[in-house]
């Protein structure tokens, strides 16, 4: 059984195919032992499909809060008595955000938006907010504003919006109990509009919602039909007020097996270490998941939480000799 | 400072051991002052969090 994992892998070395769903679960499954090797292959195999650089990336929240969605895991929630108060960011401090991680040496700037979908505010502020930034910051512009219609698309496209981030979050299977107010189809339906604008497509989710180990490698699956430029892997950090509260966090060993098998699904996708990180696997576990098939991180902090500071995870890309990509490379 | 600023609970009763310890990673929620809400906005490198009634900490 574990050479047949092994062999399995080592075809996704040579082909650049990734895993199918039986050999995405074996990975998951993966007895402890054999979680290094795994890892070593992974690794090689982003090495050679993806190449040594890492895209560094800095987010920030536009509007925080009050959101009237029900993803149980999320604090931004109106719905929950999460203590996380609405408030918008004005555009100095945007642009405040992106030169802050411009200074980190980082190609990307996700401004995300905690909506349902962006209404005409929210456009105006995200249009201003991209003028903004364009005028002070040399920076690839990436936005995650939730469900959006074939206009809103074309509006981002004609703003020089690259990418767009929007998650699954989880399996098909799962996400109806995870999130009453939308589906997973509303999702994937504006994930094809994404596709077809030619806007780069970043679509990941969260492990640890208290999905099985199967419905993981289902989600495994559904991102490779996907085929996402970018999968931000987040591991939950259970958030006070909300209903995920008092789920556990992820052993550290199987969020290394998540990553070791999402690699080896998507053996060419950018695989980005995104929330949850610093408290599923410590200070330890960036290096151990650069060096199992990470090839991108989200450095500062995130929308709500703080993360460790970026300077660590950029001694840490020096002494592992992974170069930050550059902007040249990533236009 | 009479209430925690992660769980808004008073200083004096029960134990915030866990809250300081999650604090690491988070910013300040509650007024220590009169544990309202607070307008808290983070940024890569930073965060405010600001108080109707006491202003910026
Ligand atoms: S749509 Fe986004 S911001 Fe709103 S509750 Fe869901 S995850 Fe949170
Ligand atoms: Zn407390
Ligand atoms: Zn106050």
């Amino acid at each position: 059984m574990s050479e047949r994992i092994m062999a399995a892998a080592e075809r996704v070395l040579e082909t650049g195919v990734g895993l199918d769903e039986a050999g995405v679960l074996a990975v998951l499954r993966a007895p402890d032992e054999q979680l290094t090797p795994l890892l070593e292959v992974a690794h090689r195999v982003r090495m050679r499909w993806c190449g040594p650089e890492v895209e560094v990336e800095g987010i920030v929240s536009l509007k925080t809060g009050g959101c009237p969605e029900d993803c149980h895991f999320c604090s931004q929630s109106g719905l929950f008595a999460s203590p996380v108060r609405a408030v918008w960011l004005d555009i100095p401090s945007l642009v405040e955000a992106a030169k802050q991680t411009a200074a980190t040496g980082a190609t990307e700037f996700c401004i995300v938006a905690a909506v349902r979908g962006p209404d005409a505010r929210l456009m105006a502020q995200l249009r201003d907010g991209v003028a903004a930034i364009r005028e002070a910051v040399d920076i690839n512009i990436a936005a995650s504003l939730g469900m959006l219609t074939q206009e809103q698309v074309d509006e981002l496209v004609a703003l020089g919006v690259h990418r767009y981030n929007h998650n699954l979050e989880t399996a098909r299977s799962h996400f109806p109990l995870v999130v009453s107010t939308h589906t997973w189809d509303e999702r994937w339906d504006t994930l094809r509009m994404v596709r077809e604008s030619g806007m780069e497509v970043c679509c990941g989710g969260i492990l640890g919602l208290g999905e099985t180990v199967e419905q993981r490698a289902e989600f495994a699956i559904q991102l490779q039909e996907l085929d996402p430029h970018e999968v931000p892997l987040n591991f939950l950090n259970p958030r006070p007020g909300t209903p995920l509260a008092e789920q556990p966090v992820l052993a550290p060993k199987d969020a290394l097996r998540a990553i070791a098998a999402f690699r080896l699904a998507l053996p060419r996708t950018i695989l980005r270490y995104a929330g949850g990180r610093e408290i599923t696997l410590g200070d330890l576990g960036t290096r151990e998941g650069l060096l199992g098939g990470v090839n991108a991180v989200i450095v500062g902090n995130y929308l709500t939480t703080l993360g460790r500071p970026a300077t660590a995870d950029l001694e840490l890309l020096a002494d592992l000799k992974m170069p930050v990509k550059a902007l040249s490379a990533a236009l | 400072m009479s209430f925690c600023d992660r769980c808004g609970g008073p200083v004096g009763e029960g134990d915030h051991t866990a809250c300081l310890a999650a604090r690491q990673l988070e910013p300040p929620r509650f007024c220590p002052h009169c544990r309202r809400r607070m307008k808290v906005q983070v940024l890569p490198a930073g965060w405010h969090a600001t108080c109707v009634e006491h202003g910026t900490l």
